[in-house]
């Protein structure tokens, strides 16, 4: 149950913000009455931007540094834009943090299988670091990520720092490139195809734009995944975001209250139907 | 290191995986080693597509050039893959360069001499096809996902 005020948002202040790409802002927010317990990976906060509205924007940042919040923002429209405008010291308000996040429990023991699409490296993130944090418990960690061009990348310099460690495997790919670029070009499910990972011992997550989580599903499931191995995020719009009014409604289940992230057997009925 | 025969590359390469050994001499005898360097082209755009490749090792850009500007690449290959499909289809001529982006050892297929094997035993000829026509559907498939433009700004 969540507590009588989740409706209300509290007053949160921008601390830093910084460029990601041309479209992409991460902000770090500190808001009042933040409790240390933090968030969970996948977990998403309501963002105001007083008189002119509220969003859903997952957690980008470290679960383990639960009273500074973290988030990515592609301005798309008023409410994001007007959000990645804000200079340190303004003020927004915060609801959350909301949500079923991923199966961090479930992947102990496993090898891990991290794909990211574009955006969806931000709600990986937390994740990402919460797997880097407990690595002696997990099996392979790999993450493969895909973004339109290299410009578009999300956090390049923590990518790269990351490509130097010896327990993670991280391969980036690009839908073209100028031809400079040493790295891979080609889609994200190009890169599943090559991945080495133990099928019947993994558990895949996966976020990105719907259709690329589709292609990265199908490359899943060829290489020998069990759907009740894949788990992906979704993102439909809501508006109370505590299974209340429906908005965000997916087949039987509510986006904001029983996901965002979904274990695909759950979801494969209702994925790529147009009219839900 | 252990010098492996032409015959052994080509059946332990996975394009070739479940050939029988005798369309895997046929596949052999039209086949050849070859070494790249860094930057050097495995072929350009508009000249006759008389090989293809399986790569053994390296990577390969393929890239598209348009007047007044830069060349982009659309995908890049890596060991296992094969580079080229040009060769099957007239009238036999690269659409893009492949160029190795780092040291590249690769198998080349002469094309003329599979066609003509393919020709004479149909058997083999729908062996080589069933191992093209999934290659040709994968690529259809990150086609479309890269014309879809995906991260794009929505509309
Ligand atoms: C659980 C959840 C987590 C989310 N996490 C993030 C996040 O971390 N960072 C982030 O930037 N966004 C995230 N979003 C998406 C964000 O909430 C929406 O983009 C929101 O609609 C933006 O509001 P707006 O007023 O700026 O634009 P709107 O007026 O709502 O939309 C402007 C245009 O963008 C399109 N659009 C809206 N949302 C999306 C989308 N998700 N993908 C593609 N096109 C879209 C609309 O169709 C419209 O054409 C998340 C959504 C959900 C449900």
């Amino acid at each position: 149950m969540h507590a009588p005020d989740a409706m209300l948002p509290r007053i949160a202040r921008i601390r830093r913000r910084r460029r990601e790409s041309a479209q992409v802002w991460t902000l770090d927010i500190e808001a009042d009455g933040t409790e240390a317990s933090g968030f969970a990976p996948g977990q998403f906060n309501m963002l105001t931007v007083f008189g002119v509205g509220e969003v859903p924007i997952s957690l980008s940042g470290d679960p383990a540094r639960g009273t500074q919040l973290v988030h990515t923002i592609r301005a798309v429209g008023p409410v994001s834009e007007a959000l990645v405008q804000l200079k340190p010291g303004k003020e927004l308000g915060l609801r959350g943090p909301f949500g079923v996040g991923w199966p961090m429990a479930e992947a102990a023991g496993r090898d891990v299988l991290l794909v990211a699409g574009g955006l969806g490296l931000a709600p990986l993130r937390p994740a990402l670091y919460r797997l880097l944090a407990g690595r002696h418990r997990f099996g392979r960690v790999r993450l493969l990520y895909g973004a339109r061009g290299p410009e578009d990348m999300l956090f390049r310099r923590e990518l790269a720092s990351w490509q130097r460690r010896a327990d993670i495997d991280i391969e980036i790919t690009v839908d073209h490139a100028p031809s400079g670029w040493t790295g891979h070009v080609g889609v994200v499910p190009t890169l599943i195809e090559h991945a080495a990972f133990d099928p019947g011992n993994s558990i895949a997550l996966v976020c990105g734009p719907e259709i690329m989580m589709r292609f990265a599903i199908d490359a899943l499931r060829r290489a020998g995944m069990a759907d009740a191995a894949i788990y992906l995020s979704t993102e439909r719009n809501m508006k109370c975001a505590i299974g209340q009014c429906g908005h965000c409604q997916f087949g039987p289940t509510f986006v904001c209250r029983d996901g965002p992230v979904f274990r695909y057997d759950r979801l494969r009925t209702f994925l790529g139907l147009k009219e839900i | 290191m252990k010098i492996r025969s032409l015959e052994q590359i080509v059946a332990e390469h996975r394009f070739f995986t479940g050939l029988g050994d005798e369309h895997c001499k046929l596949v052999c005898g039209c086949a050849r080693n070859m070494l790249f360097e860094p930057g050097e082209y495995l072929f350009r755009e508009g000249a006759l597509a008389d090989r293809f490749f399986l790569l053994r090792h390296g990577r390969v850009a393929l890239e598209l050039t348009a007047p007044g500007r830069k060349a982009m690449t659309f995908r890049t290959l890596r060991e296992g893959e094969i580079v080229g499909v040009s060769w099957l289809i007239p009238p036999y001529r690269w659409t893009y360069d492949a160029r190795a982006l780092e040291q590249v050892r690769a198998v080349a297929m002469d094309a003329e001499c599979l066609r003509q094997k393919c020709d004479a035993d149909h058997h083999f000829g729908y062996e080589m096809m069933k191992r093209f026509v999934p290659l040709l559907v994968e690529w259809l498939h990150a086609t479309q996902l890269q014309i879809l433009d995906v991260y794009g700004t929505p509309a």
